[in-house]
């Protein structure tokens, strides 16, 4: 058991408890936080593999930002905001199946990929750099990142529109 | 030494966890939470694959990224319409949103 | 223009008369009857044209008038049609051309022509009077016009086309067109007052009557056809011709060809001339106008049956050497004398003037076909002619006579009298001198009234011929018929005309119009002098002094010209008795009859009177024996046991099966298993499928997406079985 390895448990189980916490309180404001640990554990992750302009990214945005409003709203909505009834629907072993159908899928289907045992390979560069150099430039992903900025001001704009009081 | 499949089975769990919350919780926003894990297994899975594969090739992570800002646009608009929702029907209760039945 | 054209052109005016008024000019009365009676006219001018030319031509017996057209082509033959005019042709179509005129202008005062429409007269109905209010007011019933009058001089001119058709043919073909379209005009005219059910039937009664004869002519022409090859009266003369068809055998009672062809015209002639059996329809005829009965059954289409066994007369005769009647001969004398004797029976007890006429017509054509059978060709030809004037004038007196009478009857108003009983008139010499005197003399010339009278002569030959060839049977039956007739005739002008007036309304008859009378009086002429255009050479006094151009010239039709009879005192003797006998025994048995008494001959022979005035009954005996059940084979057998039943029935269930069929398919296949379990099922199924299947659309979003994450995963594991397995 190696290092890595061990940082690797630790981290899936944060993500996974975090997860499953998520799904099954109540609370929603609980809910929310968990969250945010979850969140958390995948930046980690994503410091492991060496992302680690992802991993700060996702602290910053994901958490920073999107688990805020997350917050937000919720409060906004305080109605429901005290956990009195179950959150669960009454579909729940449905839904429960075919998540573990789902599971059951992909795991077989990353099974079946060619290289599952496949170790890290070796780092060509400065992922960094590389990164910020194929975000913009014209011979790599320039378009889709100015499109997914003219996406976001799109939805900016929407989510003002549809949340104003009229 | 963690092999790729690892990591593929944890984000094919947190996969399914975010599946069955946006199947089984009654509350919307709790379904947008399970959303945002789907969307976070998503981006590892990228990652991963990047990582265990041709590193050299940053479409992987640029991918990654773009994944962000789509979720990122998603909740803003999903939780405006959350807003616009409850203050018209005063329930958040995805049972209780069903106009659009037989 | 020669004289084989203008006989072609003899029959054409009385057609084209007829056309014209039908077409054109029904309704105009006076312009129809000039038409007619000038067509008339027209034909007889032709006639006594082609006439006064015969009489012109030496030896016209050799050299006769003959024009004939290929007709129908019949392989490498045609069969030919056209005209002869021979002698026995040329007196025919004088007497034919002289009636006929009589008639067409008698017709113009018979229908009352100017009078005034009768208020009652309706067509189809004869007329009933007419009243006229004179100058001071007083209503007076007078005699009102033939509604129908342009029709009649219609037919009666289709009439005369068919007779001068006939007359001056030479094949049997258009003799039989001719025999025919005469045969049409008969019912036509005989049917006038279509109205009457009584002339309808009449009029149905001669044609089918004549029709069951005419088949049996038919059937004779298409024998001769076959065993000769041609209907042309000159080629069948031929003595190679006769003489093959008298030597050919048939299977049908040992007859030869000539006699079987012979009796089976004659069998046409029978029908046509009222002879017996088939002489029922002609006292029925009488339900039509006078004109008709005088012109159809006096004058011209009886005298047709005649003048066809006269034209067939060498067909007949075709081996008979002279002496002995053959058998086919023995037949026609046969019928000839039963007829006479028989019909002048029935005449004796006859009230009716018309009635009388009638049977005395049947019994005098008897005379000529028993002439004929005994072989006396211009005994027969002479009688033909005679009896054609004298009949018509009688027959047109009795018409003035009865409207005489219906003039009484409009006087006094009492329309129950019968014009026509003969035991309602008398003393009508005095109001209708014209007629009497007329009528006295065709009366005379009918009973062989001596010397003076046609009949006289012509009577008088038949008897002698019967006496000299040694025919006693018929000689005494003729002679005794020659006695009823004298009596009955006497009988008739007694009654009608002689002593006094019986009822009122034969006081206050009075004679007809000039129209009428005329005719009379031409007619009467030619009765008592055409006689004297026959004596016999031999005869004591009169005779030789001219010569007996009638038997010279008539007699020239034949091959071998008939010698004239030797003269004997006994048959003329004979024949004084009985016409003098007859009409003087007629005279004082009736002269003293008054109204109201009883017939004096019902005293003499007591039941036999009745048996005579019903006719011996044999119209019942024919409406039972044949009537009764051809009725029943056409209106039972046939109609509603073949047709109605059976055949009607097989259609009736071919009908039904297709309906069963249908109505078993549709409700037992098509309305339970298309209809409902298929159409309606299928509707029901997606009925039921959608009300339950519609709870899926929950609107609730969470249900969606657990669906549809089922179905992915599903898909994915066969699509992953599939191409990765």
């Amino acid at each position: 058991m190696t290092a890595e390895q061990i940082i690797f448990f630790l981290t899936a189980a944060l993500i996974l408890v975090s997860a499953l916490m998520v799904v099954t309180t109540r609370n929603l404001v609980h809910a929310a936080l968990w969250l945010i640990a979850t969140l958390f554990g995948g930046a980690v992750l994503f410091a492991t593999l060496d992302a680690a302009f992802l991993a700060v990214v996702q602290v910053v945005v994901y958490i920073g930002a999107i688990a805020i409003m997350f917050i937000f709203v919720v409060m906004l909505t305080r109605r429901d905001l005290l956990a009195k009834a179950s959150q669960t629907n009454a579909g729940w072993p449905w839904a429960a199946l075919v998540a573990i159908g789902t599971l059951a899928g992909l795991v077989f289907l990353s099974g079946q990929m060619p290289n599952a045992g496949a170790q890290k390979a070796a780092l060509v560069g400065d992922p960094l750099v590389a990164l910020s150099t194929a975000l913009v430039s014209p011979d790599a992903y320039v378009l889709a990142f100015e499109v997914a900025s003219i996406m976001l001001l799109a939805a900016l704009v929407g989510a003002v529109y549809i949340a104003n009081r009229k | 030494m963690v092999p790729l499949s690892w990591y593929l089975f944890l984000s094919a769990a947190l996969f399914s966890i975010g599946l069955y919350g946006v199947l089984a919780r009654k509350n919307v926003i709790a379904i947008l939470l399970g959303i945002e894990l789907m969307l976070n297994a998503a981006n590892i899975n990228l990652v991963s694959f990047w990582r265990y594969g041709s590193t050299a090739q940053m479409g992987g992570q640029v991918f990654a990224i773009i994944v962000f800002a789509v979720a990122a646009a998603e909740v803003a608009v999903g939780l405006a319409l959350v807003i616009a929702v409850y203050r018209t029907r005063k329930t958040l209760t995805a049972d209780e949103l069903d106009l659009m039945k037989w | 223009m020669t004289t084989e054209t203008l006989i072609w052109l003899l029959p054409l005016p009385p057609l084209l008369a007829f056309f014209v008024i039908v077409l054109f000019t029904n309704k105009n009365k006076a312009l129809s009857h000039t038409i007619a009676v000038g067509a008339a006219t027209l034909s007889w001018l032709g006639s006594m044209v082609v006439f006064v030319t015969t009489l012109g031509v030496e030896h016209f017996g050799e050299h006769v008038f003959n024009s004939s057209l290929n007709w129908l082509p019949t392989g490498d033959t045609f069969l030919k049609i056209g005209v002869l005019i021979d002698p026995l042709g040329a007196v025919t179509l004088f007497f034919v051309a002289w009636t006929i005129l009589m008639i067409f202008i008698y017709s113009v005062g018979y229908h009352n022509f100017g009078q005034p429409a009768g208020e009652h007269d309706r067509p189809g109905l004869a007329p009933h009077g007419a009243t006229v209010i004179d100058e001071q007011g007083h209503k007076h019933a007078v005699l009102s016009v033939e509604p129908m009058y342009s029709r009649f001089f219609a037919f009666i001119g289709l009439f005369a086309f068919g007779m001068y058709t006939l007359v001056i043919s030479d094949n049997l073909l258009t003799m039989f067109v001719g025999w025919e379209i005469m045969g049409l005009c008969s019912y036509l005219l005989i049917g006038f007052w279509f109205a009457k059910p009584s002339a309808r039937a009449a009029g149905i009664k001669a044609f089918m009557t004549t029709r069951v004869g005419d088949v049996f002519m038919l059937l004779g022409i298409v024998y001769l056809y076959w065993a000769t090859g041609t209907l042309s009266f000159r080629e069948i003369f031929r003595p190679e011709v006769l003489s093959d068809l008298a030597e050919t055998i048939t299977p049908i009672f040992g007859l030869s060809a000539a006699g079987l062809i012979a009796i089976l015209l004659f069998i046409g002639t029978i029908g046509k001339s009222a002879q017996w059996p088939l002489h029922i329809w002609l006292p029925d005829a009488m339900e039509g106008p006078t004109p008709v009965s005088a012109m159809i059954h006096a004058a011209t289409m009886v005298s047709a049956g005649v003048y066809a066994v006269l034209r067939m007369f060498p067909l007949l005769t075709a081996g008979w050497q002279g002496h002995g009647l053959t058998p086919e001969m023995s037949v026609v004398a046969f019928i000839g004398t039963f007829t006479a004797i028989f019909a002048a029976t029935i005449a004796l007890a006859q009230n009716d003037i018309k009635k009388v006429l009638a049977y005395s017509t049947i019994s005098q054509l008897g005379f000529m076909i028993a002439a004929l059978g005994m072989g006396a060709y211009v005994a027969a030809a002479f009688h033909l002619v005679t009896h054609a004037f004298f009949k018509a004038l009688l027959f047109l007196g009795s018409g003035s006579v009865i409207h005489g009478m219906e003039h009484g009857v409009l006087h006094t108003g009492n329309h129950h009298l019968d014009p026509q009983d003969m035991m309602n008139m008398g003393g009508l010499r005095k109001k209708m001198p014209v007629t009497f005197w007329t009528f006295l003399m065709g009366g005379l010339a009918l009973s062989g009234f001596p010397l003076v009278t046609a009949g006289f002569w012509s009577k008088d030959e038949i008897l002698a011929d019967a006496f000299a060839h040694g025919h006693w049977t018929i000689l005494i039956t003729l002679s005794l018929a020659a006695l009823m007739t004298a009596f009955y005739t006497m009988r008739q002008i007694t009654l009608t005309f002689l002593g006094e007036a019986r009822t009122q309304e034969a006081e206050h008859a009075h004679e007809t119009p000039w129209t009428m009378t005329l005719p009379l009086v031409i007619l009467a002429i030619f009765a008592v002098s055409y006689g004297w255009v026959g004596i016999p050479e031999q005869f004591p006094g009169l005779g030789g002094l001219i010569p007996n151009w009638f038997h010279n010239f008539v007699g020239a039709t034949l091959l071998e010209h008939p010698e004239a009879v030797a003269f004997s005192w006994i048959p003329l003797g004979i024949s004084l008795v009985v016409a003098l006998g007859g009409l003087g025994l007629g005279w004082l048995v009736y002269k003293d009859h008054k109204a109201g008494q009883p017939d004096p001959l019902q005293k003499a022979i007591g039941p036999l009177y009745l048996f005579l005035q019903n006719k011996w009954f044999f119209d019942e005996f024919y409406n039972f024996f044949v009537v009764k059940p051809v009725i029943w084979l056409s209106a039972v057998f046939t109609s509603l046991w073949m047709d109605k039943g059976l055949i009607d029935g097989i259609l009736h269930f071919i009908a039904k099966t297709p309906i069963w069929i249908g109505d078993f398919l549709r409700n037992k296949f098509d309305k339970p298993f298309i209809n409902e379990f298929i159409g309606d099922g299928t509707a029901a199924v997606f009925q039921k499928a959608g009300h339950e299947l519609r709870y899926t659309q929950t609107g609730r979003i969470q249900s969606y997406l657990i669906v549809s994450a089922s179905f992915l995963i599903v898909l994915a594991a066969v699509l992953a079985y599939l191409f990765l397995a």
